[in-house]
């Protein structure tokens, strides 16, 4: 039976058996590199989130019709550095959002004079009905769709509504899952404004 | 009489009246639910788990259906429908990934690669065609069978063979 | 109470498990045969321990604790009682509980069998089995726990997922998870013997029976599966390519591929390492599958990487899969074979093309699956590929497997038998041929259908013909047709179980050629006694009725008359049920059916409805049916190959003990 068999056969077998070896080499080579790859990238993706204490993604975005930023058509996250930032995340089907969307835009009236930006972003939604939604609520800051979800990608968002605080700085303070509260909103505005 | 035809006429003009003010429910008529389910059914709902949209049951996904009907009625093709969610959504939504990218290299490039290397394998393990004959490690010429590779016998096999001396089988 | 004894079981048997493999080692290292005895009892006293554990969780669900989480998750006090215990599986603590629960049968079974012929493959076993149980006891005690409290306790609990509470659906996991489980036992004894240096086909052949019935169980998963997503899903199909369905279907193509091959070793000694490398596929495939199946994680990368079980599940394949690489390498002097393949037409040839193209398939599915992942984890963008992609790829795969699985049989070992194979594939060749000219006459034109039937019907033709030359040669000796019949399938349930297994696929290969290719819908807006026409039938929507229904149900239910060219043949219901606790909906398809066709009705529910007007889906699909009952035709097919069959033991031992003895076979 063949496991008696200990020593390689000779003569043209151990051409083959060397060839073995290599392939086996290979075979193994290969594995494990496809297996350090992968641990690679799931650790990297552990480094890097987008949560508190982490520098926000930058991203582009192309504002809608009357919601405008400082008059442009479109802008850049890095254009509002120096400026406290609150990206908040919302679509017109979210039923959800609706309880927060008063509270933002008042909250927005209020530090309209200071250096705040309040961003929304319309997450995988129809931009007829994403306006008829900000119209609904007489929403008045800054308002732009998230193109091919590359923004909430980007921040890996969980559903909507989801918002997150980010300071002068442009390292992000607090990300609030849900819909947000008046002490929340409040309460971390006013942090970041005095940051500096 | 007269009166009769007046009424007509006041009814067929309020519903001449009613074409034009209605022309959107009109034309929503004219696109079928199975025109929209074609297109949706090869687009996936962005924010559901691997749900086309001609079967997505949130709100979501009807917003989208309208969607699809709306531009459906002025005219777009196919085409350029899924041009458009792959644009807003991100091309992860299309059933039908183009080939670029990412894409490109894990979709056609890599089963290629793997194939030819299973194609490899496959020859090296053929590689017996080739060396056998003239080896003279196995005993006997070509056609018999030596016996160090005869197959070996398992329970089918002996009875097999029992078969056979009794009767014309085929192992 | 009842949750800290549940706990502290499963505490226990995590620490048996690590005693098992410490005491397995110890002995066999020191030569001590007392430890590896008593490691062997370990695996029957973390049965009893995880068993134990289950009894708790189960003893809670009745008892409407919802102090412990996992209870308030997935029950609820409406709840009828036998969902209650099937609650045990509805989360994804309690699953993975009731994995170990299984592991811990099948482990204990495998070790209490009679080893004297293999007494040295016996204490690397334990170690390899133990390993398995050491990491699903760590995970279901440590990280997913299923007795885990509440600080505050609700009045009641979520109820179980609807999706849950339907027959097929409560059978399904259960099926599932035997599949999964009974693969671990083939590896375990793959993995002895490469530890042993013990490389002949004995572990092989003392665990055929558990792969084919991991194999019978992960294909019964996997057609209930599909089965319940037809008949309650609602979408009118039965595989829509999900990563979940996907995850349980490639451990099945790695072991099918493995079950064919292993005969090539049996018979010519031949192939060992790549046996070896696909037990340890199959086995590194359950262990994702399982992990896929029940988190969710396709998803999200991230989400993955960011809970806590994924990493330990990607480290635990990857241990796995160096260790078993390790061995492999270690032994591969031992695991080549002087014999090589001599003809392109031979039986060996032939089941290494079958080898060939159901590991095409597993990369494909492989990559397709998990091409959402590579692309989000590489450029951030998630990918996805659809069913079409899936089918344009797999379909000529599937054909040409199904053209070999009609020609495989006519070949033989060693030889060329490209000669008998032309002889023997004449007729049906021919018939086959006209039979598919009468389907083009009758009106079939799309090319793909008419290829398939003629794989089909040319496959079928063979394989039915060689249980017509089986029990011919019976005949002659003087029995008669039935006894000649079942007295070769009795005395080679292997081969011809086989056979049968294939003609079950070929039956289901039909349906879905009929399904795939022919399936006409539509959708449409109908008031009370307005019908619509799908086919040659014609529905008629009568009125639509809303009513309480058990639990927190409230069920919406159409009534629609289906008329076949004029005749009233069936009343159908397609329904909607709400569940107004977790306002979760679902649809429920009512249709009709027959060998030639289901006529499939669906309450669309998210269009307004009114007690007189609905919308309407409605699928027509071809030879459904048929899918159906090829696969009873599958099943019974693997049952009569599984089945113990008493001679064939008698011979095995005889084998084994030549072997044991160094007698040259």
């Amino acid at each position: 039976m063949s496991d008696m068999t200990q020593t390689p056969p000779v003569t043209a077998e151990t051409g083959r058996s060397s060839r073995i070896s290599w392939t086996s080499i290979a075979l193994w080579g290969a594995v494990i590199g496809l297996l350090a790859l992968l641990g690679w990238g799931l650790m990297r993706t552990n480094a890097t989130r987008p949560e508190a204490g982490q520098p926000a993604p930058g991203f582009d975005v192309e504002f809608f019709n009357g919601y405008e930023w400082q008059g442009k058509q479109a802008a850049d996250l890095d254009e509002m550095r120096g400026k406290v930032v609150v990206l908040n995340f919302w679509a017109s089907w979210c039923v959800e959002c609706r309880l927060e969307a008063d509270l933002i835009e008042q909250s927005w009236r209020q530090y309209a004079d200071q250096d705040v930006v309040f961003l929304g972003v319309a997450y995988a939604d129809v931009e007829p009905n994403s306006i008829a939604y900000l119209k609904d609520f007489g929403i008045t800051y800054p308002n732009a769709p998230d193109l091919g979800t590359d923004i909430s990608d980007m921040y890996e968002i969980t559903g909507v509504p989801e918002t997150f605080f980010i300071g002068k700085d442009g390292v992000i303070e607090h990300v609030q899952i849900g819909p947000l509260s008046q002490a929340t909103l409040n309460g971390v505005i006013q942090q970041l404004l005095q940051e500096g | 009489m007269l009166k009769r035809n007046r009424v007509w006429l006041i009814v067929a003009l309020l519903l001449l009246i009613s074409a034009a003010v209605f022309p959107v429910a009109a034309q929503d008529q004219t696109v079928t639910d199975d025109e929209v389910n074609e297109v949706a059914g090869e687009i996936y709902c962005p924010v559901c788990e691997n749900t086309p949209l001609d079967v997505c049951q949130t709100q979501a996904c009807a917003d989208w259906r309208e969607l699809i009907r709306t531009k459906l009625a002025s005219g777009e093709t196919d085409q350029q429908i899924y041009d458009y969610f792959a644009r807003q959504y991100g091309e992860g939504v299309l059933a039908n990934p183009p080939s670029r990218g990412v894409s490109l290299v894990v979709l056609w490039v890599l089963p290629v690669v793997l194939l030819l290397i299973g194609a490899l394998f496959f020859a090296r393990f053929m590689r017996g065609l080739r060396g056998d004959e003239a080896q003279t490690a196995t005993a006997g010429p070509a056609p018999a069978m030596p016996p160090s590779a005869a197959p070996k016998a398992t329970g089918d096999d002996y009875l097999a063979r029992v078969e056979e001396e009794l009767g014309k089988t085929n192992e | 109470m009842i949750a800290d004894i549940g706990y502290f079981a499963l505490v226990f048997a995590f620490l048996t498990a690590i005693y098992s493999a410490v005491a397995a080692w110890h002995g066999n290292r020191t030569g001590q045969p007392a430890w590896v005895e008593s490691a062997r009892n370990a695996t029957i006293a973390i049965f009893f321990l995880v068993l134990l554990a289950a009894i708790m969780i189960i003893v809670s669900l009745l008892r409407d604790d919802f102090s412990i989480e996992y209870v308030w998750r997935v029950s609820s006090r409406e709840m009828p009682t036998y969902l209650k215990v099937t609650a045990l599986w509805g989360g994804q603590a309690g699953s993975l509980l009731f994995w170990n629960l299984l592991l811990s049968i099948f482990t204990a079974a495998a070790m209490m069998r009679k080893w004297d012929k293999q007494r040295d493959l016996m204490p690397y076993a334990l170690i390899v089995g133990s390993l398995t149980q050491i990491f699903f006891l760590f995970i279901t005690t440590f990280v997913e726990n299923p007795f885990a409290r509440l600080a505050a306790v609700p009045a009641d609990g979520n109820g179980l997922n609807p999706l849950l509470r339907h027959p097929g659906m409560i059978i399904h996991p259960p099926m599932l998870y035997l599949g999964f489980v009974a693969f671990t036992v083939p590896y375990t004894f793959a993995m002895a013997a490469l530890m042993a240096n013990k490389l002949d086909d004995t572990w092989i052949t003392s665990t055929r029976r558990w792969t084919l019935v991991a194999w019978l169980f992960l294909s019964l998963g996997l057609i209930l599966g599909g089965r319940w997503a037809y008949d309650v899903l609602g979408w009118g199909g039965y595989w829509g390519w999900d990563p979940v369905e996907n995850a349980s279907l490639m451990p099945w193509l790695a072991g099918t591929a493995f079950l064919h091959s292993v005969m090539i070793q049996e018979k010519r000694d031949m192939f060992k390492t790549w046996n070896m490398f696909l037990i340890i596929l199959t086995y590194s495939l359950v262990i994702l599958g399982t992990f896929v199946v029940r988190s969710g994680v396709i998803s999200s990368v991230h989400s993955f990487a960011q809970s806590a079980i994924g990493p330990l599940f990607f480290g635990f394949i990857a241990f796995m899969f160096l260790l078993s690489a390790y061995w492999v390498t270690k032994r591969r002097a031992g695991l080549t074979s002087e014999n090589s393949i001599h003809s392109y037409f031979s039986r060996e040839a032939a089941f290494l093309y079958n080898n060939f193209l159901i590991i095409a398939i597993l990369a494909i599915v492989f990559l397709f699956t998990y091409y959402p992942i590579i692309s989000e984890l590489f450029t951030g963008e998630k990918g996805f590929v659809g069913p079409p992609v899936y089918e344009r790829a797999l379909a000529p795969l599937f054909a040409l497997l199904l053209l070999l699985m009609g020609v495989a049989p006519l070949t033989m070992w060693y030889r060329s038998s490209l000669k008998r194979i032309e002889v023997a594939a004449r007729w049906p060749a021919l018939a086959t041929t006209i039979f598919v000219g009468i389907l083009y006459a009758l009106g079939i034109h799309q090319w793909a259908a008419l290829l398939g039937f003629w794989i089909v019907g040319f496959s079928g033709l063979l394989t039915l013909l060689e249980f017509w030359k089986g029990t011919r040669a019976r005949m002659r000796r003087g029995e008669k047709l039935l006894p000649a019949y079942s007295n070769m399938l009795s005395r080679n349930r292997r081969r011809y179980g086989g056979y049968w297994i294939h003609i079950g696929v070929l039956v289901m290969a039909i349906g879905v050629i009929g399904s795939a290719l022919f399936q006409q819908e539509t959708q449409i807006r109908l008031q009370s006694g307005e019908s619509v026409s799908l086919g040659d039938y014609e529905m008629v929507f009568n009125q639509v009725e809303r009513y309480p229904g058990a639990d927190d149900l409230v069920i919406t239910e159409a009534t629609v008359d289906l008329y076949q060219n004029g005749t009233l043949v069936r009343t159908l219901h397609p329904r909607t049920e709400l569940y107004t606790r977790t306002m979760q909906p679902m649809t429920i398809p009512n249709a009709r059916s027959t060998i030639t066709e289901d006529f499939y009705v669906l309450l669309v529910a998210w269009e307004p409805l009114s007690p007189n007007e609905a919308t309407f889906r409605i699928y027509l699909n071809p030879l459904i049916n048929w899918l159906w009952a090829g696969a009873i035709i599958f099943i019974i097919g693997t049952l009569v190959a599984a089945w113990p069959d008493p001679r064939e033991e008698r011979i095995l031992a005889a084998q084994a003990r030549e072997s044991m003895l160094g007698v040259a076979d």
